[in-house]
This record gives structure tokens, C-alpha cells and sequence, in this order.
């Protein structure tokens, strides 16, 4: 058992999945001799050839379109978008096409695929490669939308998402890759999608993030514990289907929210946790719900970045303000 | 400077207008057997029958937009009469013809066009897809179904349709980049019925041919006269054989004219010249087919007033099973959404089941 960091788990998983299923092959931009741009996929086409790790023309649309047409035939593709910047040409059939064809053929064919992309800024990276959208593939119903937040989740998730009988978008966020290791042990045992995780108890205040900002989160709930602040924080690992009732025992618990994502603030999916617990938990509240988000802008290029970027001491600024309320 | 690489396109037509055989090339089999070429023209007319109680259905609110393919009839049948049962049809929304040819029942074409999602539940088409809506997506989908039929190494074969305003599309050239690279075994066809809605070729393409836009994909390709079914289904049986033994991918173009409105929401004369009508129906396939089996004494007027009954039964029993269908309960909406639906959206199931039943 080795000590791994996330993309090493992601590319784990991959070839455990492989490795045990025959109809599982792996297709995107670069996947094949380079191992993909951050090498999710490296060594896996010297282990199962170029018939299942598939290196295809520079055609995003195509790649969606042709895992569709795969999947329908009973093939579990794994696609990669090299970056999130670069999945809008594949929305087309994302949205039209993966997302709806179990539904409009009844469950005549349905789609077991994932589309992977690395997404989320703070590497430096240029323009178009560091955006945070994936509130705009979980408004869809008919996509999962599952983030790992680290290696041990990144494993058992991207197992769970290619044996999902559905279409899953799988958001890998990049500043995390190599963050942090994790001692995995390969035995193919996948983790739930549809559950939020609770990665620190706490009473006196709610903390629900997912993907990279969990380790801001994480660090701001230390913070807050030498401040005698007594933080539960929750990752919500699969941002669609949302599993509000582990957030709504959690704020019923603590009487306190506060959301923290990477994303700009409007129309988010920060907006749809703070509006389910006010729908459905607002009586236990003690104090207004809480958001650190991206601002509504544009994400800067890299000069500016750091400026966009919520920090641990913004989430506990806010954090401290909530439990303050009165 | 040298020339690196020479193209051209080829034309097919074995029959003319006037129902006489013009090509030098001997016929195909089919072509030289009778009774097969009175079958293929039977549906046709299937298909031109089915459009016009289509097309009154819903003039009379019992249907809702309906795309008829008058005039194209040759094309649909003629490849669609190319696949085998065990091939995969992946259609475009004027597909009827071959959708009918593969399996796919006149009800759940109707159940579809009726605003009904189970007409996508062929029962006897298991592994085609439904209508595309988004123009070009289907191309796409077809060359993934032969990837993994490639993959698996069977002897099957994929086709899928466009019209010519679809290879504007980038997924069209995606497609059949990929399918040149890979050489997967699908046949593309572009219907050219010389009209995207109200935008003719000129305002379409540069190109002489849409054929030609195989050649950048280094696929081979034809143009052939879609209003000769004989020339459609050669091309098409013979891109088949070559798709099936793993020659890969083929373009063919079959021209043709829109005899009717894009679709039933549509009105023709707002953009189509005078006299392109007239001069379209001298040239349509049903009539260049039966001018042929009257030459050979193979058609009669009986023939054809007794065959026109015997469709006008046929589609009825469709219409009748379309309309006999009742509309869907509500929590269909939810039941074929996921393998299985989320615990959140539970609730909003059981609240439409409520409002349901109010």
C-alpha cells in the first residue's frame, strides 16, 4: 500500500476498473504515449493498449458524441475534457444527449459513461483553464456531478462513477492533485455517490464545501477551534443529486451555515444549499446563512487570481460573524 | 509547385426521370428482380401516405409538429432497405423512411411526433437511437456505435442521416474526421432535398457537391440522384458491404427536392421560387418508379388503386394505436430519469403524482 495524491488515486482507479471490466476503455485528448496533460491516464495505455486507452483528435463535441454512441452500445467510456475551459463545444451533447437518453427512450438505452475535466483556479494557468462551473452541469437532471476533494475520495468515487449505470461528470480539482497523499489500498472499494461526507464534528457552526476549498474550509475549522469556535465541516463530494439531508441534521445540530465554494456567488450551487435549509431548516437557524464564494466576475488571468480566490481567513471571518449574530 | 493530391466526384443515377434504366453499368440485383422493386415502391408510397395523415392529424390538433420528407422518399427507403436487422439506424428527424425500413413502427413515429417520449421505445429496433433534434448530433453518435462495434469485432454496420443544411455543423466534420482516422464502419448519408428550412445551397456551402466534404476527412464519398431509389440503395448496400468487412466510412449525398413544407409549422411559399414546385414533381421518385413497372406491364391501374387501400388501412391501424395511446402518467417524467432516482427528487415525484390526481 503506497501513499498516493489524487490524480494518482483518479489514474488507481482507472486502472483498477480496467483491469476488472473489459468494457471499461478510456478515450480524451493526449490520454495515450503522454498520459494525459497531468497525467491521469499515465502508464495505462502501455498496460491496456491503444484499443482501450484511446487517443483522439482534438474535438471535444466528438469526444462526447462518440462516448454516447459507445455507451449506448454497453461500453463504460471514460472521456476526458483536458481542461473544464474546454468542455462547452461537448455541452451540446452533454446536455442534449447524455443527460436525456435513458429518459426519452423510456430506459430503452442508457448511457454508463464519465466525462472527466480538470477544473478550478490557483495553478497559474492561462486564460479559460481555471474556471469553477460546475453548477451549470448540476442544474441539469440526468448528469451526476461528483467532485473529490482527495485521494481516498478521488479513488472510491471515480470506481463508483464508472461502474454508474447514468452519465457522471466527474470534476477533478487541480490545485489539489498533489496537495496531499493518502495511503490507498487498491481493493476496489467504491464510495457512495448521492452522500455528503462529514470530515470534522462540530456544535457550533456548519461549514459545506466541496473540491479544493475543503482544504481552506478544513483549516479555517482549526482556526476556528483555538478561537473556541467548534466548526462541523462537511464535503459535499457529489454536488448532484445533492444529499441535503446530511446538511440539514448538520445545521439542525448547529444552528448555523455557512457555504464556502470556489465559484462566483450568483446562481451557484451555494445558492441552492442556502436555499434548501432555508426551505426546509430555517427554523433551526440561529443566524443568517453564510457564504465565502468567488466574487461575480470573471476569473481573472493568474496576476489577479490570488485576489479572487476566498481564503482561509475570509472563511473564518464569516464564519466568526455567523456564531457572533445576535 | 507540383499538385500533392487530385480529387473527384462521382455521379450514380441508374434510372431518369422518365422511368427508363440511362447508366451504362449494368443494374444492380435487386434492380433486375421485379417483384423487389415493386415491394421498394410500395414503401414509398407507404411513407407518402403516412406524411399526408400526418400532416392532417395535425392540421386537426391531433398531432403536433410533423416534418413530412414528400419528394424523399427514395432515399429513406432506399437506404434504409440497405441494413440488416442486426445494423444500427441512428436517425435524423425527417427520417421516417428508414426508420420504418429498420424496424421502427408508424405508431411510435407518430406516439413521437404526438409529444410522446415512449414512441423512442422501439420494440423492434432495440439498439437504434431516437431522432436526433440537435442538427449534426446524431453523426457523432453513429461513429461511436461503430467504435464499439470495431472494438468488439463484429461484422455489423452503422448509418445515420443529415440534411445538407447539417454539414454546416461542426459535429458533422468532427464526425467524419473520426470516422476517417479511426475507420469506422458507418455510412453517413446527406439527404439533399436542396432546402435547410428557407436557406438554400448557395447561402450553405461554397462547395460544388456536398459529397465533397468527405474528401478533408479522407473518406470516400458519392453523389447519387436520391430521386432514383435504384442508385440509392446500390450505393448504400455496397458502403454497407465495405462498412460490415471493415473498409471503413462513406459519404453519400443523394439529391433530391423537399416536395412539402420543412415541417407542419412551416410555409414554403414564403422563399420557394415560382415554378420549382412543377418542375420538381415531373422529377419526384414514386412517379419515375411507377412509369418503369407500367413499362414493363408490371403495374396496373388496379394495382395501384387496391395497393393505395390496402396503405390507407395500414397507416389507419397506426393512427388509430397512436391516438388509443393514453397520455402518459405524471410520474413518468421521473421514472426513466436515472436507474434510480435520487432520494431528493422523491418528493417532487410524489407531489406530481398528487397533482396528478387532482
Amino acid at each position: 500500500m503506497a501513499a498516493i495524491t489524487l490524480i494518482e488515486a483518479v489514474n488507481l482507479a482507472m486502472a483498477h476498473e480496467m483491469g476488472v471490466d473489459k468494457d471499461v476503455v478510456l478515450l480524451g485528448e493526449d490520454v495515450g504515449a503522454n498520459g494525459g496533460v497531468f497525467r491521469a491516464t499515465d502508464g495505462l495505455q502501455e498496460k491496456f493498449g491503444k484499443e482501450r486507452v484511446i487517443d483522439t483528435p482534438l474535438a471535444e463535441s466528438m469526444i462526447a458524441g462518440v462516448s454516447i454512441g459507445m455507451a449506448a452500445q454497453g461500453l463504460k467510456p471514460v472521456a476526458e475534457i483536458q481542461f473544464m475551459g474546454f468542455i462547452f463545444p461537448a455541452v451540446d451533447q452533454i446536455i442534449c444527449h447524455a443527460a436525456r437518453m435513458r429518459h426519452r427512450t423510456r430506459g430503452r438505452l442508457h448511457l454508463p459513461m464519465v466525462i472527466r475535466a480538470p477544473f478550478g483556479g490557483g495553478i497559474h494557468a492561462p486564460e479559460h483553464h481555471s474556471e469553477s462551473t460546475e453548477a451549470i452541469f448540476a442544474h441539469i437532471p440526468g448528469l451526476k456531478v461528483v467532485i473529490p476533494s482527495n485521494p481516498s475520495r478521488a479513488y472510491g468515487l471515480m470506481l463508483a462513477a464508472i461502474r454508474d449505470p447514468d452519465p457522471v461528470i466527474f470534476l477533478e480539482p487541480k490545485r489539489v492533485y498533489r496537495i496531499e497523499k493518502h495511503e490507498i489500498e487498491d481493493n476496489g472499494e467504491e464510495y457512495p455517490l448521492g452522500v455528503c461526507f462529514v470530515d470534522r464534528e462540530g456544535t457550533d457552526i456548519t461549514l459545506i464545501s466541496w473540491g479544493a476549498m475543503l482544504h481552506e474550509t478544513k483549516q479555517a475549522a482549526e482556526k476556528l477551534a483555538q478561537a473556541g469556535i467548534s466548526a462541523e465541516v462537511i464535503d459535499v463530494a457529489t454536488v448532484s443529486p445533492l444529499d441535503i439531508d446530511t446538511i440539514l441534521e448538520s445545521v439542525e445540530k448547529t444552528g448555523r451555515a455557512c457555504i464556502v465554494q470556489e465559484a462566483p456567488k450568483a446562481g451557484a450551487l451555494g445558492s441552492e444549499i442556502a436555499a434548501e435549509i432555508a426551505e426546509k431548516g430555517v427554523m433551526n437557524l440561529l443566524a443568517p446563512i453564510g457564504r465565502v464564494s468567488g466574487y461575480d466576475t470573471v476569473m481573472p488571468y493568474y496576476r489577479l487570481e490570488k485576489q479572487y480566490m476566498p481564503k482561509v481567513e475570509h472563511i473564518v471571518e464569516e464564519a466568526k460573524r455567523i456564531v457572533e449574530y445576535r | 509547385m507540383t499538385t500533392v493530391a487530385k480529387f473527384e466526384i462521382n455521379y450514380l443515377q441508374y434510372m431518369d426521370e422518365t422511368g427508363t434504366f440511362v447508366s451504362k453499368e449494368v443494374p444492380p440485383a435487386f434492380a433486375q428482380d421485379i417483384d423487389k422493386l415493386k415491394k421498394l415502391y410500395r414503401d414509398m408510397c407507404l411513407i407518402r401516405v403516412l406524411d399526408q395523415k400526418a400532416y392532417a392529424l395535425q392540421r386537426t390538433g391531433k398531432m403536433g409538429t410533423y416534418p413530412a420528407a414528400t419528394g424523399q422518399e427514395a432515399i429513406g427507403v432506399g437506404f434504409g432497405s440497405a441494413l440488416n436487422k442486426e445494423d444500427v439506424l441512428v436517425p435524423y428527424y425527417r427520417g421516417q423512411a428508414s426508420m420504418i425500413q429498420h424496424g421502427i413502427r408508424m405508431e411510435e413515429v407518430l406516439l413521437y411526433w404526438g409529444g410522446d417520449e415512449r414512441g423512442c421505445d422501439y420494440q423492434d429496433a432495440k439498439e437504434d437511437f431516437p431522432i436526433a433534434v440537435p442538427i449534426a448530433t446524431q453523426m457523432l453518435h453513429a461513429a461511436g456505435v461503430a467504435k464499439a462495434m470495431q472494438m468488439r469485432g463484429e461484422k455489423r454496420c452503422v448509418f445515420t442521416e443529415i440534411g445538407e443544411g447539417g454539414t454546416s455543423e461542426g459535429d458533422f466534420y468532427e464526425a467524419l474526421n473520426v470516422a476517417g482516422i479511426w475507420n469506422l464502419g458507418v455510412v453517413f448519408i446527406i439527404n439533399n432535398n436542396q432546402w435547410a428550412i428557407s436557406v438554400p445551397s448557395e447561402i450553405q456551402t461554397n462547395c460544388e457537391t456536398y459529397a465533397q466534404k468527405a474528401i478533408a476527412a479522407g473518406i470516400e464519398c458519392i453523389q447519387v440522384d436520391g430521386n432514383d431509389i435504384v442508385a440509392v440503395k446500390a450505393a448504400a448496400e455496397k458502403a454497407a458491404e465495405k462498412a460490415r468487412n471493415g473498409g471503413g466510412p462513406t459519404v453519400i449525398e443523394c439529391i433530391s427536392l423537399r416536395l412539402c413544407d420543412h415541417t407542419t409549422a412551416d410555409d414554403a411559399t414564403r422563399y420557394r421560387p415560382e415554378g420549382e414546385l412543377d418542375e420538381g414533381w415531373k422529377k419526384e421518385p414514386i412517379l419515375r418508379l411507377r412509369k418503369y413497372l407500367e413499362s414493363k406491364n408490371a403495374w396496373s391501374e388496379d394495382d395501384e388503386k387496391t395497393m393505395t387501400e390496402e396503405l390507407t388501412k395500414e397507416v389507419q391501424q397506426a393512427v388509430d394505436n397512436y391516438l388509443n395511446t393514453p397520455v402518459d402518467s405524471p410520474e413518468a417524467m421521473f421514472d426513466s430519469l436515472y436507474a434510480e432516482l435520487p432520494e431528493r427528487t422523491l418528493a417532487q415525484r410524489e407531489l406530481a403524482i398528487a397533482r396528478g390526481a387532482k
